[in-house]
């Protein structure tokens, strides 16, 4: 670990070199919106400050729709929020008045707040439901605004908050929403580019492997929530302010569908795209007046396009780095020999013990009175025909099933049934029989995943991109790298996944669970679609892995495979163990050759 | 005063019920929940007052004229908005997809029709008070819609073919059931079923562009009450929405019901994630 984090100086400049092109886009539309008071007039005033405005919440919508994959359609009733908040506070027709400066962070405090109660449905359910769920807040916000006359003003409406000089002429005001924007845009960008950020992703494309890696959903999506909530409520205080006076009217739904599909437009997973997407939805109807009343309609038209010709967005248009061709000759080559500098020794000592663990789906019993012992530093192979439960073992281990009967231990603790999110804590990595990987992110992010728990810094940390945050992220990428170096992939770090062969996704989850340093190392037909020089490469990681202390369990068909670097061998059939004991017993074991070797 | 809840609660339920039947109608034969259902709802409402009242046919005729339109747009959804995504249904395009249409439907009638509630004719002329054909049309359209369904799956080939494919498509389709052609039709047949409750809940709601945003809404309630695809449920959960709202409305006035009617929304969801009537989850791993 320490000749990791050594030299920062060079790690730092580094770094900036490698931002910097990503850097650039948001710098050149900074420039452009410094510029434009110098060459035009008022009216553009009004549309840029607009633009300003709406990025403001943009960027924290982008959050939940573009990372964490929720569609929220209904975000137009936190702008609406928080526009009465602040007007309200200011206006003091309920309280003493605020001045503007403090009505802000209060209606923030209150837009986050009601951000997380309409994404409650959405740590849960199904996508749909949080688009109902939203869409239908956005329906009552508006009713309430129209009926609670004492407070909004009903139907005639309630000025908005005014700001103090020197923002209160046209282009003072635009350079306080731009500063806001700037704001937005970097707090956005912390977050996503952090392990949270990655989090939301992992959470949304792969869901199991993110719970297998640690990652609370509820946690990750209040956090946004939170954050997407308040941001929404500032921009609704900035938007009373331009409109200088609200009705329920000036909040139509089809500002939501303008948030919503400025994202879309964007791309998921991007900051730039869905910036340059508000920045178009906002110029376009006043470029071409005469269709301003069908502006919706074709908002609503591109959004179908999008959807079924260009999923990808403007962030897909952008990408070229994933266009070049990457070599068809390439093989994996791992060199577990470099695994001693970045493993941490397993501590050991401790056993994962199973005990009469049963399970039925109906009426199957997928397991029945199962047995196992894994010790640190051995590898244990489970072996048996299709359907005797060896999947279903592991799944149980991770904490995918509960089991009906039985106990499991982890040394000397028990190990709690279900509640995948904490096998990672324990020291429990695993892969998968399909390989779980993001495939709109990049083979280093990918592994870098496995790692999340490993962070030291919290949101808000990773929020404000303070010195813990950005030393976890040095942390964590260098360890990715090294690993990825192990498993011998270290060239693809920065291509995308989904670009890949099967076997290289394979080591890639390898590289993920390795992250952990894990002490046990659960593996799911590794060796499934590999060639027979990739079986045996795989064959020398695997023992160098357990030559670390880790204890491995390892569920394979390839039976050369296991009898050549288990230690123990389990077999099992109909859920019940057949036999079990070293691989010189298990090769003569009478029952396993006619049940499943064949002899 | 309990005459009138339950007299607007039981209308208003219908129509809320009915739009969950639409739901389902297409989530049963695509697993699509399709957000043009509450608008259907609404073209039922604006296709009736324009086929009666503007252009003066009589009821009968207007009325058959609403659901081929309705029909027609619910075989659109299917064509432009469920057939082209259904390939990548975990990646949820067609809330997508059918968002946008549904939101074209909504300004295309907007700037058509107009953004007034406008009248709706009186269909009968039976009743007066709580017994007017406004609260008891929705309500005798929702039974008769039932009965109808009911019919259907149970007791005509079509029904049955219907009821394979929401049971197991890969079957169905391994039967040689025309899948493609099916889903069309339940689309046309949830068309029907949307254009009923707007057409016998006009009188309550008029002919108003924005009904479809509402009932969208108001519709999808009582479907997560009940569970995806359980009409049983949704009918239940509609009636039971309706007397829940409508008794908010009445005793703690107008702006609490939807505030109510929301928290209960979120409150089910949160402690029957899968809704009051509705199955367990599939496996995941």
């Amino acid at each position: 670990m320490t000749a990791l984090t050594a030299a920062p100086a060079r790690n730092e400049t580094r770094a900036i070199r490698a931002v910097l092109p990503q850097l650039a886009p948001f710098l050149g539309i900074f420039a452009l919106a410094m510029i434009l008071p110098f060459v035009s007039n008022d009216y553009w005033a009004l549309i840029g400050t607009r633009a300003a405005i709406y990025w403001v919440l943009v960027s924290g919508l982008n959050l939940i729709v573009g990372f964490a994959g929720h569609l929220a359609i209904g975000y137009v009733a936190l702008l609406t929020l928080g526009a009465y908040t602040t007007s309200v506070l200011v206006a003091g027709n309920v309280l003493p008045p605020v001045p503007v400066f403090a009505a802000l962070p209060i209606a923030a405090i209150v837009g986050a707040v009601f951000g997380v109660i309409v994404g409650l449905p959405a740590l849960r359910l199904r996508t749909f439901y949080f688009a109902m769920s939203t869409l239908g807040f956005a329906t009552i916000v508006t009713q309430i605004a129209l009926a609670w006359q004492s407070v909004t003003g009903g139907g005639i409406g309630i000025s908005g908050p005014e700001f103090p000089a020197p923002f209160n002429t046209a282009w003072g005001f635009y350079y306080l929403c731009i500063a806001f924007a700037s704001l937005a845009t970097w707090i956005s960008a912390n977050v996503a580019h952090s392990r949270f950020g990655r989090a939301l992703i992992a959470v949304r494309d792969a869901e199991v492997a993110a719970e297998a890696s640690g990652i609370s959903k509820p946690r990750m999506l209040i956090a946004i929530f939170l954050l997407a909530g308040a941001l929404a409520a500032i921009a609704g205080g900035m938007f009373a302010s331009l409109q200088t006076y609200i009705t329920p009217d000036a909040f139509t739904f089809d500002l939501s569908v303008l948030f919503f599909i400025a994202i879309l437009i964007g791309g998921r997973g991007s900051i730039l795209g869905p910036m340059l997407g508000t920045i178009i939805l906002t110029i376009l109807p006043e470029m071409v007046a005469s269709l301003a009343a069908w502006s919706t309609f074709l908002y609503a038209v591109l959004l179908l396009l999008i959807v079924l010709v260009m999923p990808g967005g403007i962030a897909a248009l952008l990408d070229f780095r994933n266009r070049r061709p990457l070599a068809s000759n390439r093989a994996i080559v791992p060199r577990p020999a470099a695994l001693g500098d970045i493993m941490r020794k397993s501590a050991g000592g401790r056993t994962l013990r199973l005990r009469g663990i049963a399970l039925s789906f109906g009426n199957v019993r997928a397991i029945d009175g199962l047995d196992l012992d894994v010790k640190p530093g051995q590898i244990h192979g489970l072996i048996g025909p299709n359907g005797s439960g060896k999947t279903t073992t592991l799944n149980v281990i991770s904490g995918y099933y509960a089991a009906k009967a039985g106990t499991m231990q982890l040394g000397d603790d028990a190990l709690p049934p279900g509640m995948p999110t904490l096998r990672a804590v324990g020291g429990i990595a695993r892969t998968f029989q399909t390989p779980r990987l993001i495939g709109e992110a990049s083979v280093l992010q990918n592994v870098m995943i496995g790692g999340t728990i490993e962070g030291q810094a919290t949101f808000t940390e990773a929020l404000l991109s303070l010195p813990r945050s950005r030393r976890d992220e040095r942390m964590l990428a260098a360890k990715a790298r090294a690993l990825l170096g192990v498993v011998g992939l270290e060239m693809l770090a920065d291509v995308r996944a989904d670009r890949l062969q099967h076997s290289e996704l394979r080591f890639i989850e390898i590289a993920r669970a390795l992250m952990l340093d894990p002490d046990f190392l659960l593996l799911d037909e590794p060796a499934a679609g590999l060639s027979s020089d990739e079986i045996e490469r795989l064959a020398a990681l695997i023992k160098a892995i357990s030559a670390r202390g880790a204890g491995v369990l390892l569920v394979e068909h390839h039976a050369d495979l296991i009898f050549d670097i288990c230690d123990q061998v389990t077999v099992l059939n109909l859920g019940r163990t057949l036999a079990a004991g070293t691989p010189a017993e298990i090769r003569v074991h009478k029952e396993v050759v006619s049940a499943y070797l064949g002899g | 005063m309990f005459a009138s809840i339950l007299a607007s609660g039981l209308a208003a339920g219908a129509i809320y019920a009915l739009v969950g039947v639409t739901y389902n109608t297409m989530f049963s034969t695509s697993r699509v929940m399709s957000f043009t259902a509450g608008q259907l709802a609404m073209l039922g409402g604006v296709f009736g007052s324009m086929f009666t009242l503007k252009l003066g046919m009589p009821v009968i005729v207007g009325f058959a004229l609403t659901l081929i339109g309705c029909a027609l747009i619910g075989i659109i959804t299917e064509f432009v908005a469920v057939r082209p995504v259904l390939k990548s249904l975990d990646q949820h395009l067609y809330v997508l997809s059918t968002l946008a249409l549904a939101l074209m439907i909504q300004q295309v009638a907007a700037i058509k029709w107009g953004t007034e509630p406008q009248p709706f004719p009186r269909l009968i002329g039976l009743g007066s008070g709580v017994f007017d054909e406004k609260f008891w049309l929705p309500v005798v359209a929702c039974a008769v819609t039932i009965i109808g369904l009911e019919y259907l799956y149970r007791r005509t080939l079509v029904g049955r073919a219907f009821l394979a494919i929401a049971e197991d498509n890969f079957a169905a389709r391994a039967l040689g059931l025309p899948e493609r052609n099916l889903r069309v039709a339940s689309y046309a047949l949830a068309g029907v079923i949307g254009g009923v409750a707007g057409f016998s809940g006009g009188e309550l709601l008029l002919a108003f562009f924005a009904n479809g945003a509402l009932l969208n809404f108001y519709g999808f309630v009582p479907v997560a009450l009940g569970g995806l695809g359980n009409n049983r449920g949704a009918i239940i959960g509609g009636l039971a929405l309706g007397l829940f709202q409508q008794a908010a409305n009445f005793l703690v006035g107008g702006i609490f019901s939807s505030v109510a009617v929301f928290t209960l929304f979120i409150v089910v969801l949160l402690a029957a994630p899968q809704g009051l009537f509705g199955a367990a989850t599939a496996r995941r791993v």
